[in-house]
């Protein structure tokens, strides 16, 4: 009984996770999408160069990253290139009234609870994490500035040449 | 001994002081949620605060609750 309450008690204590870096594989997830409900995740997107977007409707810079990321997508969505968006949203209504404001043609993942940042132990909001062929991260990108564009394109372009 | 370390196990983790993560801001990035309600006029209330009593930060933590400054 003491034990078990004294490792119940330290068990509390110790719940910080590790954060994913840079050259590890991405953890796996399975969300629902907005719109169809239809349960999505990483393992679709095999052998592509894919986008990680984790995003909330009140995150300022959001308001200029989804736009932007949109064209990239659109642009290069042929050569292998998705973005997966994970909105984190409490209220879903919320992501909903801000789509409708600033649209977007790529997948949109519900995680009202917030599992999947929990898991990628994200730094701030918004949070992007570049995924390569092979699933692997190949880049974190933490807030988002209109000038970071050409950079995040020409490393979308750099990992959409590997094999 | 092994009753007083359980206290203090106990009392450690019955803490209910937590970290807000960055991806649970939305509520706190509400404009209720602000000291005033136009980020403009407490900033140069701010300012001029400071530049009146020779002092500055210490106000308040930047951003508005992104996280991401």
């Amino acid at each position: 009984m003491l034990r078990s309450l004294l490792l119940a008690a330290s068990l509390g204590l110790s719940s910080a996770a590790m954060a994913v870096g840079v050259g590890e594989k991405a953890p796996s997830f399975s969300l629902p999408t907005l719109g169809s409900g239809q349960s999505m995740g990483l393992s679709k997107y095999k052998g592509r160069v894919v986008y990680v977007d984790f995003w909330a409707s009140w995150c300022g810079p959001c308001r200029e990253s989804l736009p932007m990321l949109n064209e990239l997508r659109n642009e290069l969505k042929r050569k292998g290139f998705e973005v997966l968006a994970i909105n984190l949203d409490e209220n879903t209504d919320d992501a909903k009234a801000f789509l409708k404001q600033f649209p977007v043609s790529y997948p949109v993942l519900l995680d009202p609870e917030g599992r999947i940042p929990e898991k990628y132990e994200l730094p701030g909001m918004p949070t992007s994490f570049m995924i390569d062929k092979k699933g692997n991260v190949a880049k974190i990108h933490v807030g988002f500035k209109a000038a970071d564009m050409p950079q995040i394109r020409k490393d979308v372009i750099k990992l959409l040449k590997q094999r | 001994m092994m009753k007083s370390i359980l206290t203090i196990a106990l009392v450690a983790s019955l803490s209910a002081c937590t970290t807000v993560k960055p991806w649970e801001r939305g509520y706190l990035a509400k404009n209720t949620m602000q000291g005033s309600p136009i980020a403009q006029k407490s900033a140069l209330d701010r300012h001029v605060f400071f530049a009146k009593e020779g002092a500055s930060g210490g106000g308040k933590a930047a951003g508005g609750g992104c996280g991401c400054n």
